[in-house]
């Protein structure tokens, strides 16, 4: 009996709550008033704290959107970070609605574990960053190089499966933490250094002189990254599939979060679909019909989050390159609202 | 010729003539301690280099290449092929977040009252001149935690009828076992005055408590997952230098009785926890513990990392008592004994005040290997100073090659000065009461 009561008051005296259980994703998040969005611990441009304490990132900005979908109100999300090992515990207990944490979309994780992926917000990459100074502009001509990278990922043995397959030899130099590979290879230990390409991006501003190094055009592996949601709960699903399509529509339709009102009174068709002046697409999936408008007014188009977060006039410095629509040479493509 | 003219006898004492200049002063005291023969010489040639190859650098990047202000990350960066310095002006950007974490902005004023509170009590309490010791104590210990705990979580917390009913059983326990004392046991009202008190008081204060902790008081909600920074690093070393002093005393008392369940116990108790790492500690609790708790009960993962570094240094702390209480000679207990005094007022009075009192090294030592270790909480995804420092390097607006050497400079700053304080505040309580072991 004892040892019950003890938790239990405990339990109480902290305000825990316990979470209800049966009630569908959307019905949880209507009732408590937020999205609980599961982010990472902290990636540049993706999802890190500002100084502020407030999280920003284009991963943030999923989350931000689905809000701004669900109730209007873009800060109605609270932000858990989760470490690589946590996220899909988070996910699979209802720690948290959705996981918008740089996660990439593999089969194995679509289908074995109880999840669905909404889609590709970032189409990432694992890419090569050298000195300029060496001259090299093709990551086949690394043959002999001393590779530094972290121990134990996938980025090692990617690393080791490009060098062979291409018959280069190489010598890796691995670290434990990102940190220290970052200082290694500023300090000359290794001639290249290989991680995600949104992460050399991130890695290069730490750098003694960020300009002396560039990211060679090489993208050795595919990594689509994208937010994540608990299989079995379609409509929860639905709306966040369509939240990142309307993003990436809205752009490709030229609506922004400047222009929004005005192209309410379009006369093009997918804009008034989109934007909720025709048809009820909103209440299809469980939300307001004004969904695409809160969501473009609130956070605004996938491009105008790119360039916010990642873009070329932030200190990481990104082009759209594979990230551009489909229109203009990428791989952005959203089915039509209709 | 009068011999006179040939001795003279001096009347009055010569002048007393200064020590030759290079024995007095810096030059002798330089000579006797740094230059007295060769080799030392030679050793301090070497140490001045030595410290010369550390200090500068470190001045010339926290001081004289520091940027002191800026916006964003344009202004710390270095130029070209110049070695960057520290970055100030970003702590300085971020400095409230390494103080308060992400707590609202607006309700930063209920923390900053929590750290006043805490200073005015403290200092006194410190300070062996300032009066009213005990009102201080009750204030500190009794007061302070529970108007700390409302103010920083806002209050309002709903209690369960069942945590209710635990209070209502408590009283009843004591009351029934009180009934029992005197009609089978056959004592009168006084004998069993202590059950009654202890049992029932209790009860009483523990409602009271939760009765304070549920009004509401119009105080936003914080929850502690957006607490951080030096507040999560306070709440934790201190909650657990508080508590596991007290709980490890009695632990190290339970281990030298001679009563065998309590010794059993308590050995269990100690080398368990001592046999685990801290950090399985916060893992177990973070992650296994809910896996424990009956369905849909979970509580605070502050709550729980607490509760886990408590009993840990709990554990190491018994054992600092008890090496104290086995340097008191054996006659110390017999003397208290001969006067006639019980157990408790015997290790109150006599062994107690004499044994804590040898152990104030290794009982600080334990405070301040408690204080480092609070940054692993960051393990199980809470923000303690040092984690606040880490996350804030990944922002991209503040990522310059020295932004990571600067916060760590920082934190190193910010832990150095509560530990220096502890260590000088232990060194000053060992020479106030040193009495007869001083050398």
């Amino acid at each position: 009996m004892s040892n019950k009561i003890l938790p239990l008051v405990l339990g109480a005296a902290m305000g825990a709550a316990a979470t209800a259980a049966g009630a569908t994703t959307l019905e949880d998040v209507k009732a408590k008033g937020h999205i609980q969005c599961g982010v990472s611990q902290g990636l540049p441009g993706f999802s890190n704290p500002d100084a502020q304490g407030n999280w920003t990132g284009l991963d943030v900005d999923v989350c931000r959107a689905m809000a701004a979908a669900v109730f209007g109100d873009a800060s109605a999300v609270k932000y858990t970070p989760l470490s690589a090992k946590e996220r899909f515990t988070a996910l699979q207990s209802g720690e948290v609605d959705v996981l918008s944490r740089n996660t990439t979309w593999t089969m194995s994780r679509d289908t074995q574990l109880g999840l669905n992926f909404a889609g590709v917000n970032y189409y990432d990459g694992q890419g090569f960053m050298v000195r300029k100074d060496l001259g090299v502009t093709s990551a086949l001509e690394l043959s002999g190089a001393s590779v530094c990278t972290n121990t134990g990922t996938t980025t090692e043995l990617n690393v080791a499966d490009y060098f062979r397959a291409n018959n280069m030899p190489y010598e890796i130099v691995a670290f434990e933490k990102a940190d220290e590979v970052v200082a290694a290879y500023d300090a000359g230990r290794c001639d290249v250094y290989t991680t995600d390409a949104s992460g050399l991006y991130a890695q290069r501003l730490k750098l003694t002189n960020p300009g002396d190094h560039t990211v060679l055009a090489e993208i050795i592996s595919k990594e689509p990254l994208g937010p994540v949601v608990r299989q079995g709960d379609d409509e929860w699903f639905n709306i966040a599939k369509w939240t990142l399509n309307a993003m990436i529509n809205a752009e490709e339709l030229g609506v922004t979060s400047a222009n929004v009102d005005e192209m309410k009174s379009s006369d093009n068709p997918s804009i008034k679909r989109l934007l909720g002046v025709e048809g009820a697409f909103g209440e299809a999936i469980g939300i307001g019909n004004d969904w695409a408008y809160n969501i473009i007014k609130n956070v605004g188009n996938y491009e105008e989050a790119f360039n916010a977060n990642v873009g070329p006039d932030t200190p990481l410095g990104i082009s759209r390159g594979v990230n551009a629509l489909w229109s203009n040479g990428g791989f952005l493509y959203a089915p039509p609202v209709r | 010729m009068a011999k006179s003219d040939v001795f003279q006898i001096r009347t009055e004492e010569a002048p007393l003539l200064p020590a030759p200049i290079s024995t007095t002063g810096i030059i002798g005291w330089m000579r006797q301690n740094l230059f007295s023969s060769i080799s030392n010489t030679i050793l301090t040639a070497i140490g001045i280099v030595i410290a010369y190859w550390m200090i500068a650098p470190f001045i010339q990047f926290a001081f004289i290449d520091a940027v002191w202000s800026g916006e964003n990350r344009e202004a710390c960066l270095p130029e070209e092929g110049v070695h960057a310095g520290a970055c100030w002006a970003y702590v300085k950007a971020y400095f409230p977040q390494f103080i308060y974490g992400r707590y609202p902005t607006d309700e930063i004023w209920r923390v900053n009252i929590v750290y006043i509170l805490f200073a005015l009590l403290l200092v006194p309490l410190a300070a062996p001149s300032a009066p009213l010791k005990k009102l201080n104590a009750i204030l500190f210990l009794g007061i302070f935690p529970i108007l700390a705990f409302v103010l920083l979580t806002g209050g309002h917390i709903g209690i369960s009828f069942s945590t209710w009913v635990f209070v209502a059983l408590l009283a009843l326990v004591g009351v029934a076992i009180a009934g029992v004392q005197m009609f089978v046991g056959g004592r009168d009202l006084n004998g069993v005055m202590p059950v009654l008190v202890g049992f029932v008081g209790s009860a009483i204060v523990l409602g009271a408590v939760f009765l304070f902790v549920s009004v509401n008081f119009g105080l936003t909600e914080v929850e502690t997952p957006v607490w951080g920074g030096l507040l999560v690093t306070l709440v934790i070393a201190v909650t657990g230098i508080v508590a596991s002093l007290p709980l490890g005393i009695a632990l190290a008392l339970g281990r030298r009785s001679t009563m065998p369940i309590i010794k059993m116990v308590s050995i269990i108790f100690i080398e368990f926890w001592r046999g685990v790492p801290l950090i399985t500690v916060l893992f177990m609790s973070s992650v296994m513990l809910p896996l424990f708790l009956p369905e849909g009960v979970t509580f605070d993962k502050l709550l729980r990392v607490l509760i886990g570094v408590t009993l840990f240094s709990a554990a190491y702390m018994a054992e600092v008592v008890r090496g104290g209480l086995q340097a008191i000679p054996k006659g110390q207990y017999e003397g208290a004994m001969a006067l006639g005094l019980r157990f408790w007022p015997m290790m109150y009075l006599i062994i107690l005040p004499q044994a804590l009192k040898l152990v104030i090294p290794g009982i600080v030592n334990t405070f301040i290997g408690l204080f480092k270790d609070t940054t692993l909480v960051l393990i199980v995804g809470m923000f303690d100073l040092l984690g606040q420092i880490q996350s804030s390097f990944t922002d991209p607006t503040w990522s310059t090659p020295s932004t990571g050497h600067t916060g760590y400079l920082f934190a190193a700053i910010v832990f150095f000065i509560f530990c220096f304080g502890m260590s000088r505040y232990s060194i000053y309580m060992e020479n106030r009461l040193h009495t007869g072991h001083k050398r």
